[in-house]
């Protein structure tokens, strides 16, 4: 970057952000949307395809259920509307990825619509309102060889997996969210991280955005205080929570850039760069394709049965919002606590944990210690680090049989998460557990009396102070296997202290 | 030694049902009548020979074995190529298909195989279904065996002039806009198009699905019920496939050979009997409707209004729907390819690929479809169109609560001959004037010859509520009990 940019504070005093976010959601259902091909994520390329999902002449394609189920589940945690009647559309656009060369969605006729979402920023409500919750099919994905920008322009080659290629996808876009002033990447992240929880409870999708099972386009305007709403931008490629974030504050800072030296913002479609962490211009929106929508006449019309419906949302889960003032209380932590525990994405594996039979406060204390330090290090989601709630589970039972002290613990867990097996097995492989055998303790406490005849004298002497250089030298030649406060008491008796 | 091509479908398969010859026989006879006859009328695009051998092989091993075989076990059917057919070249008439072995059957010819007919191969169309004489084939037009200078109708000529040509005792179809219906009438053929949702779409590559209908052919009325009843029915691939059995079409067409149609009651379309038809189609219709009269028909004329706007909201609909239905052909996955030297981007090589791989007429009606969805003319155009179609429904609807089926003749003139109309669309578009209400409302139409007008044959147009497809099988069948088949002059 070239020009120097504003100072955030500065910005926020002179001008209002409205951002909206549009979320596109894979779902986990076992087949496709239109066919019957596995949806896992992987496999060799163009391995999980049928004549549907390639859009082979004469093909056609057939709703999946258990999609629709889930879509319209997700409008209801959402507080939407159900449409008692809506249709499919095509959008139709040419791309290498798209087999049909229109991909079938939703247009004016989504199956939920005019909902909320409930998001806390700093202890306090949000409420982000949702305009719809459409059902869509994913695209393939295009690998464009040779040429500089890895883009379709330039490349000697392009080639096709087409194993996505007719995933359900579900778009929930939201309405605009003005008046949020300084807060809007605060808000536009706590969305997005509150949407991924929502649909994680409902079971209806993994939600990992780096597998792009979850992904963002972030808008972004800014107006004067009183004024109208400015020309939004709309911000693809946004795959972390931490990247929302970033975009909005960064398609902030360089929208007031251009505006306060006099110049217009234009409507079009920017990159966010995650190393960079700025954004750079896409195609305009102002000579956009016109996808000339019409319904889809390969399907029939949905009708969602209303008491179905009804059933469907009485069934709901206790929602992660209100589930998570239960387990504060449960827990016993204070706002403060419980909102590092939120932000480390913990709730969900400390719950488990618990349940696997480890306190709240040392499940705690492992997830957001050392896992989350770990997870940080290496870049992927806390739930990715390696470790099971089960195994860590079992790793404080170890600790609270008295057979791992602290440090030999957490050596335990880094054999866990370089996948070595559970804790009982890495303990007893690596023969990890503490020396409790009190014979083979004395011959080191000896040991050390005999090595270090001097501190034996003060220990004597009633100088028990001294004693900490005895235990640390048994230490030493026990490996740290053995359990500190034996060692002491071993010596103390020894020297008839 | 009885000539087998010349028999009707129902009688060969009772000649192989009773062993007295072999499917392979069969078969055989007409496929050395292809081989005598077909380069002057060009009705197939592929002839599956060995497939079809093999497939008249395991029905007399079947037999052969004891087992039961289905009414139309061992009798040979030539299919439209807009039906995919695994592994045997399916090309909907284009260049950008040329050489496209689909990995699958279509429904429709995954029941015929499953019947036991035999498949004999690949008949010649409008490129893409777009058209109605079969000169926008891009492998050249098919000829209609009563004139070899005419035209045999479209898009479905070679299903059509296949039957004429005693190359086939049945064929599929597809009706769009008149596609089996027309063809049947130029050739004196019999051409349902069924209920829509009646026969499956799946494998028939689509032109305008909204409105697509595959549908049986035949030289009368008889083998065309059975090989309805044997292609129809709920398709769970298809989702706009109705979930009810075939109406009795089989039943409805043996009642009707008993000539009599005592209490039914039939509307003469007055719209479709004034000025628009030539005169020889219309006396070859008036004389039909009295036959019919004479059969205890009761006949009343009834005014459909909104049908004079039906070409025109088809010409918005079809387009449209094709101009989505086709992008798909963009030489990445499979087809045709060009411009790919390495040099090219991909969006030339897609665009380069159309271009070539694509006729005039589907490029027309691509680009009139790609105008009238296009945001701000939406409304005026696809939206009206739309708006039309639920008049014409409502027609159809209002008409039934007076009628038990409307007639009109099946096309305005009879074949005519090749490249007269092919300088001017809108005089193309004109031959299927009355077949093209029927697919707006999407009820069932059937197309039976009533006569000949100079020599050439004409046909009449019955046309019944939606899933009473069985209601217009009776009343051609009748007819045809009345007036008899045609026979066209040795080719």
């Amino acid at each position: 970057m070239t020009t120097t940019l504003p100072a955030y504070d500065e910005v926020v005093a002179r001008w209002e952000p409205v951002i909206g976010l549009e979320t596109h959601v894979e779902l986990g259902t076992n087949t496709k949307m239109w066919c019957g091909c596995p949806t896992d994520f992987g496999g060799e390329p163009n391995t999980r395809v049928c004549p549907v999902c390639l859009g082979l002449p004469g093909s056609l394609p057939v709703a999946n259920k258990a999609a629709i189920e889930a879509t319209i589940r997700i409008g209801l945690a959402l507080n939407c509307s159900i449409a008692e009647w809506c249709r499919f559309a095509r959008k139709n656009y040419f791309y290498p990825d798209m087999p049909k060369n229109f991909q079938i969605s939703q247009y004016d006729e989504p199956l939920c619509f005019d909902g909320y979402l409930d998001v806390e920023v700093n202890g306090e409500l949000v409420r982000i309102g949702i305009e719809r919750v459409h059902l869509e099919e994913d695209t393939g994905k295009t690998l464009h060889v040779g040429g500089a920008t890895g883009r379709i322009h330039g490349a000697t080659e392009s080639l096709v997996d087409y194993n996505r290629a007719g995933i359900p996808l579900v778009e929930i876009v939201t309405k605009p969210i003005p008046g949020t002033g300084a807060l809007a990447p605060e808000v536009a992240r706590a969305y997005v991280a509150e949407l991924r929880d929502v649909i994680r409870s409902l079971g209806v999708s993994d939600v990992r955005m780096e597998e792009g099972s979850l992904r963002c386009d972030v808008n972004t305007s800014l107006n004067r205080p009183g004024e109208e709403w400015g020309t939004r931008t709309e911000t693809k490629n946004v795959n972390s929570l931490r990247s929302v974030e970033r975009a909005v504050r960064s398609e902030m800072l360089r929208q007031a850039s251009v505006l306060d030296a006099g110049g217009r913002i234009t409507q079009e479609t920017r990159h966010f760069h995650e190393d960079t962490g700025d954004t750079t211009p896409g195609r305009s929106k102002e000579t956009a394709t016109d996808y000339r929508y019409f319904p889809e006449p390969d399907l029939v019309p949905l009708a969602p049965d209303t008491a179905w419906v009804a059933e469907l949302k009485a069934a709901l889960p206790e929602l992660p919002r209100l589930r998570r003032k239960r387990i504060q209380q449960d827990w016993g932590l204070s706002d403060l606590d419980m909102q590092s525990v939120v932000n480390a994405g913990a709730v969900e594996l400390i719950e488990a944990t618990v349940a696997a039979g480890a306190t709240p406060a040392a499940a705690r204390k492992w997830w957001l210690g050392e896992l989350s330090r770990r997870a940080n290090e290496t870049g992927v989601e806390l739930a990715d680090v390696g470790a099971t709630p089960a195994q860590v589970a079992e790793l404080q039972g170890l600790v609270d049989a008295g057979k791992l002290n602290d440090k030999l613990a957490r050596t335990v867990l880094e054999g866990v998460v370089a996948g070595e097996g559970s804790p009982t097995e890495i303990m007893t492989n690596r023969n990890l557990e503490v020396v409790s055998d009190t014979g083979a303790l004395t011959a080191a406490v000896d040991e050390a009396i005999a090595a270090n005849p001097d501190v034996a004298d003060k220990v004597r002497s009633g100088k028990v102070a001294a004693a900490g250089a005895l235990v640390g030298a048994v230490m030493k030649t026990t490996r740290g296997q053995a359990d500190a406060k034996t060692v002491r008491e071993l010596i103390l008796e020894r020297l008839g202290a | 030694m009885t000539d087998l091509t010349k028999l009707s479908a129902v009688d060969l398969a009772g000649l192989v049902a009773t062993g007295e010859t072999s499917a392979v026989e069969v078969t055989q006879a007409h496929l050395d009548r292809i081989g005598a006859v077909d380069e002057r009328v060009h009705a197939f695009l592929h002839v599956d020979t060995e497939g079809a051998l093999a497939a008249a092989r395991a029905v007399d091993e079947r037999r052969a074995a004891g087992e039961e075989l289905g009414p139309l076990a061992g009798v040979p059917v030539a299919v439209k190529d807009v039906l995919t057919t695994k592994g045997v070249p399916t090309t909907v008439g284009s260049k950008i298909l040329e050489g496209w072995r689909p990995p699958y059957d279509s429904t429709i010819v995954e029941r015929l195989r499953a019947a036991g007919t035999v498949m004999l191969g690949k008949t010649n169309m409008d490129e893409f279904a777009m058209g109605s004489s079969t000169e926008y084939s891009a492998y050249g037009p098919t000829r209609n065996p009563w004139d070899t200078d005419r035209i045999p109708g479209g898009s479905g000529g070679g299903s059509a002039a296949a039957l004429a040509a005693y190359e086939a005792p049945l064929s599929i179809g597809s009706d769009t806009g008149g596609s089996i219906r027309q063809p049947g009438a130029v050739t004196g053929t019999v051409g349902a198009k069924p209920t829509y949702g009646g026969t499956s779409r799946y494998g028939l590559v689509a032109f305008s699905s909204s409105l697509d209908t595959p549908g049986p052919c035949a030289r009368n009325v008889l083998d065309a019920a059975l090989l309805h009843q044997v292609i129809g029915g709920h398709d769970p691939r298809d989702s706009t496939s109705i979930p009810a059995p075939v109406p009795d079409v089989v039943g409805a067409a043996r009642l009707g050979a008993s000539g009599d149609l005592t209490g039914v009651k039939l509307g003469v379309v007055t719209e479709f009997t004034g000025e628009g038809a030539e005169p020889g189609v219309m006396a070859a219709f008036r004389e039909s409707v009295e036959a019919l009269a004479k059969l205890g028909a009761e006949i009343v004329e009834i005014s459909c209004p909104h049908f004079r706007y039906a070409l025109p909201a088809y010409y918005l609909i079809a387009p449209s729907e094709c101009s989505s239905n086709l992008a798909r052909f963009d030489g990445v996955r499979f087809g045709l390819r060009v411009g790919d030297d390495g040099n090219r981007s991909l969006e030339e090589v897609m665009s380069l690929t159309r271009e070539a791989g694509f006729g005039p007429e589907v490029k027309r009606r691509i680009m009139i479809g790609t105008y009238a969805l296009s945001s701000g003319y939406y409304d005026a155009y696809y939206g009206q169109a739309q708006k039309v179609r639920t008049l014409i429904t409502r027609d159809f609807t209002t008409a039934f609560e007076q009628v038990d089926a409307l007639i009109s003749p099946t096309t305005p003139f009879v074949a005519f001959p090749i490249g007269a109309r092919t300088s001017d669309p809108y005089q193309m578009y004109l031959a299927d004037l009355f077949t093209i209400p029927t697919n707006l409302y999407g009820g069932p139409a059937i197309s039976v010859p009533c006569g000949l007008s100079d020599g050439l044959p004409v046909g009449l147009q019955i046309m019944a509520p939606t899933m009473a497809d069985d209601r217009m099988y009776r009343v051609a069948a009748a007819l045809e009990s009345s007036v008899g088949t045609f026979t066209p002059p040795a080719l």
